[in-house]
């Protein structure tokens, strides 16, 4: 990054806001800081009381950027937590990108802490030497002299809080280069202590989620989409909605995807939607089961691939694993799983004074919705705006490449006068019917073993419905035809496996599929770690053992993946389960970062599993907020095993079978008996800590049940021989 | 029709259809938002609140019974019990996207005024229609546990 030696730009208006420090980043990428907010877009933002608010790129929906991008800002500057505010960032790509997405400003792929790093630091770094420069002035003293700590300059005989330096930095350039904390300096960073930002106001209701705002004079709406992908709406009869007290009208959308019901509250259009039927043309619509998608998916990996992945030499691989002393094969089957974030997906749209547009959302990925707004309304991008709000989850669900719920609320306000605000609400059954699932995927593994136990060769062929063909990021996330979300986890696996072969077939989607907390890694895992027990089991190894051999000799990766398998496993207390349990264990890079988990269960696949304890070890970098990151291995791990046990989407002549929770069962407080979580000391780079905790989870407990029960290769669990007590 | 509720300690004067769920009535009329709508069929317990002291899943209870008795929601708040809980819940950090925590703190302070100190298995009996997405459960076992310590203090 280079920094600004100029201050052109941010002086415009410097009057108007003389005494508030603004520290962030110009659209050329340089450290910028001044006092006009609109030119400056600032991650730090310092009032003349000395309030200071760290601006937050990433939404929060309980991951923890509320709390870990100001912790960056607050370690670097110097003030305590309970003394930083924080704030959402406006949409905005030129200030706020997600620099590894390029020019697109959103939070996904566990990427949020990782490249805000240095850039939030750096932030904070300049602010500090800034506000020292002008106390240094102040007191007529040398800046090396003074320290900002809580809050409070320090030195050459004199101490003021940082407020009192506020306004003279106004006229103050950024410094070229802020020196930033070395980590042995950190007092935050690293520090188990640190408390979430959100707990409170997530404790007490006063969290403002979308689905909470009320604008004066709002509509609610709600759609009637079509039950089969590809269906069209041609007309309707809302008779029946007339005697709705609340009801106002139907419309078409203009995409016939749907028909939009408004009414005057969330309950009337509820009522309204119920009374109304749609007149569909299904002429195009999908029509096919799921089952007839399992067999699409089985057929494919049991033929030649459409892909080699990897370009590795199908023939050898073969003839490897042909002339082994044993072969261990198995075929898998992944179904469709939905989201079904807490907090059903819901915005609300508003015209403005100047006849742009509002969004107010828990909006996982601006630039997108900020795009189509712009489009559907004809309108230039600067009049668009985007109030991100707090999001009820998402795992995935609210970062559409369509924008979907937005560009239907978009739709459903375009076809309104537009002088009363849109609040689009689905509802829970929305949700569940709502297609955007993780898509149905299916594996095909041999393993040659010689006699040994070494392996010789390993086939790996994956039939998928690709999450990013036919999408916009097709051209960014698909090469030579290979959507790397549908072998992520096997093609790039750390483990040096000899002969080894990643084929993938595309078969056609049923039904719109998108990522789903870790992606490829939701199935890539569970079959290499799967696999990697039948294998050890063969070759009369320990699995543990078995996997170690794997990574012997290698690099970074392979010692880190390792280290963590090494590590939940002297925690977990491997192989030594107290009397009447079994023990699994699995190991899985994903989104940069290295978990194991031990899962450790009583009883039986036929007399029913209870999962007691799972124990996690996670390798993440530097651990920023240690408290957070066990709260996401946690979450993650519950994700995990909530649908590997019970969760499935199925389709019945091209229509989603489930409906609302009772079933499409959610994880429950007693299904989990303990979680243990140990972070690995690290001076890398922080990684994801989002997602990596899920992968891990589900074949860990499959080897558990496997240990005395079946070897469960297709999910959920409940639906394929096993029951939980 | 006309209903009169008494919620947080005050009485509203409100207009709803018969069968409307308290719910919309507390979020769209009375527009405490605190109390959340998640499923609609009394399946995760995002909207529970308070009747007669009693936790009731507010999408299923018709506002015309509520008439009469005293609702709570977690705007309304304020007895040893729910301090201890809340501070629990802050304390341990149990939130992460936090959109079932309001009805998961309405249950718990549910339990402990009941039954003050619960074992795990009783934890998770009377918590378990309460769900979580974001599978923060060992929290908030863990902050019941620590509650039911801070009421005795």
């Amino acid at each position: 990054m280079t920094l600004n030696t100029s201050r052109r730009g941010f002086l415009e208006s410097a009057a108007a806001a003389a005494a508030v420090l603004y520290v962030g980043v110009r659209p050329d990428g340089a450290l910028a800081a001044g006092a006009a907010p609109a030119q400056l877009n600032p991650f730090v933002k310092i009032d003349a009381d000395g309030t200071v608010t760290a601006i937050v790129k990433h939404f929060e929906k309980g991951q923890g950027p509320a709390t870990g991008l100001t912790t960056l800002i607050a370690e670097e500057l110097g003030v305590s937590m309970e003394d930083i505010q924080y704030e959402f960032a406006p949409s905005d790509p030129s200030r706020y990108a997600n620099l590894a997405f390029g020019q697109m400003q959103g939070t996904g792929g566990s990427t949020a802490m990782a490249n805000s790093f240095m850039q939030y630091r750096q932030a904070g770094a300049a602010a500090r030497e800034m506000l020292i420069k002008a106390a240094a002035e102040a007191w007529g003293a040398d800046a090396t002299e003074l320290t900002l700590e809580d809050g409070v300059i320090k030195g050459a005989g004199q101490e003021a809080p940082l407020a009192e330096f506020v306004a003279a930095t106004a006229q103050m350039e950024a410094p070229a280069e802020p020196r930033l904390k070395d980590p042995s300096e950190f007092r935050l960073i690293g520090n188990a202590s640190v408390k979430r930002k959100d707990s409170l106001p997530k404790t007490n209701g006063t969290a403002m989620y979308a689905m909470d705002l009320h604008l004066p004079n709002q509509m609610v709406a709600v759609i009637i989409r079509t039950p089969r992908m590809g269906g069209l709406a041609s007309g309707f009869d809302d008779a029946g909605a007339k005697a709705v007290k609340g009801y106002i009208r139907a419309a078409v959308l203009p995409n016939q995807a749907g028909v939009a019901v408004y009414a005057e509250d969330t309950w009337a259009a509820f009522q309204a939607r119920d009374a109304i039927t749609v007149d569909w043309d299904f002429s195009n619509a999908e029509s096919r089961s799921s089952d007839q998608i399992r067999e699409e998916l089985l057929a494919a990996v049991n033929a030649e691939p459409e892909y080699n992945v990897t370009g590795a030499d199908h023939a050898a691989t073969t003839e490897q694993i042909e002339g082994a002393a044993q072969v261990v094969e198995q075929t898998f089957y992944f179904p469709l799983l939905a989201h079904a974030p807490m907090e059903p997906l819901t915005c609300t749209i508003e015209a403005d004074a100047d006849g742009g547009v509002t969004l107010h959302d828990g909006c996982q990925f601006p630039t997108g919705p900020h795009m189509a707004l712009a489009q559907i309304f004809q309108l230039p991008m600067e009049k668009v705006r985007i109030n991100t709000m707090f999001a009820g989850g998402s795992f995935g669900r609210r970062a559409t490449p369509t924008a979907d719920y937005q560009v239907e609320a978009a739709l459903a306000f375009a076809l309104t006068d537009r002088t009363r605000p849109v609040k689009l609400v689905w509802s829970r059954e929305d949700d569940i019917t709502g297609g955007y699932y993780r898509p149905a995927v299916a594996h095909r593994v041999r393993v040659g073993l010689d006699a040994a136990g070494n392996i010789t060769g390993w086939d790996h062929r994956i039939a998928a419905q690709s999450i990013l063909k036919g999408t916009a990021f097709e051209s960014m996330m698909v090469h030579g035809g290979v959507d790397h979300s549908s072998v992520e986890g096997v093609a790039d696996t750390p483990y040096r496996i000899p002969g080894q072969f990643t084929g993938l077939t595309d078969v056609a989607k049923a039904t719109s599929v998108l990522w789903w907390r870790s992606v490829g890694h939701t199935h890539t895992a569970y079959v290499m770690e799967v696999m990697m027990d039948e294998a050890a089991r063969a070759a009369g190894r320990d699995p543990v053992d078995f996997r170690l051999t794997l990574l012997e000799g290698g690099g970074d990766d392979q010692q880190r993946l390792a280290g963590v398998l090494i590590l939940a496993a002297d925690k977990g207390g491997w192989g030594s389960a107290p009397e009447g349990r079994s023990q699994g264990i699995a190991v899985h890079k994903s989104f940069g970062s290295y978990v194991a988990e031990l899962v450790e269960i009583s009883g039986n696949a036929d007399g029913g599993v209870k999962i007691e304890k799972v124990t996690c070890a996670v390798d993440c970098g530097i651990a920023v907020n240690p408290d957070v990151i066990k709260a996401q291995m946690e979450g993650g791990i519950g994700y995990g095993l909530g649908h590997a046990m019970r969760n499935v989407i199925t389709l019945t002549g091209g229509e989603v079978d489930q409906f609302n929770f009772p079933d499409y069962e959610p994880l429950r407080i007693g299904d989990i008996g303990a979680i243990e979580v140990h972070i690995v000391p690290s001076a890398e780079m922080p990684t994801g800590v989002g997602e990596p905790g899920t992968p891990p989870s589900a074949p860990a407990l499959a080897n558990a049940i496997a240990v005395n029960g079946p070897r469960v290769t297709a999910l959920p669990m409940n639906l394929n021989g096993v029951s939980f007590a | 029709m006309a209903l009169s509720l008494k919620l947080n300690g005050r009485t509203h004067q409100v207009e709803a259809e018969p069968g409307t769920p308290l719910l919309w009535v507390i979020r769209d009329e009375l527009k405490l938002t605190g109390t959340k709508f998640g499923c609609g069929v009394a399946a995760c317990g995002a909207c529970t609140v308070h009747l007669d002291g009693q936790p009731v899943r507010s999408c299923q209870t018709y506002v015309e019974d509520a008439e009469g008795a005293e609702i709570t929601t977690i705007e309304g708040l304020d007895s040893k019990v729910s301090k201890a809980v809340q501070d629990a819940w802050v304390e341990l950090d149990v939130v992460q996207c936090g959109y079932c925590q309001s009805g998961q703190i309405m249950s718990a302070v549910g339990l402990l005024s009941e039954n003050p100190k619960p074992t795990v298995e009783e934890i998770d009996d009377y918590m378990n229609s309460n769900a979580c997405r974001c599978a923060t459960y060992q929290r908030i076992r863990a902050a019941i546990q620590r509650a039911s310590e801070m009421m005795e203090a």
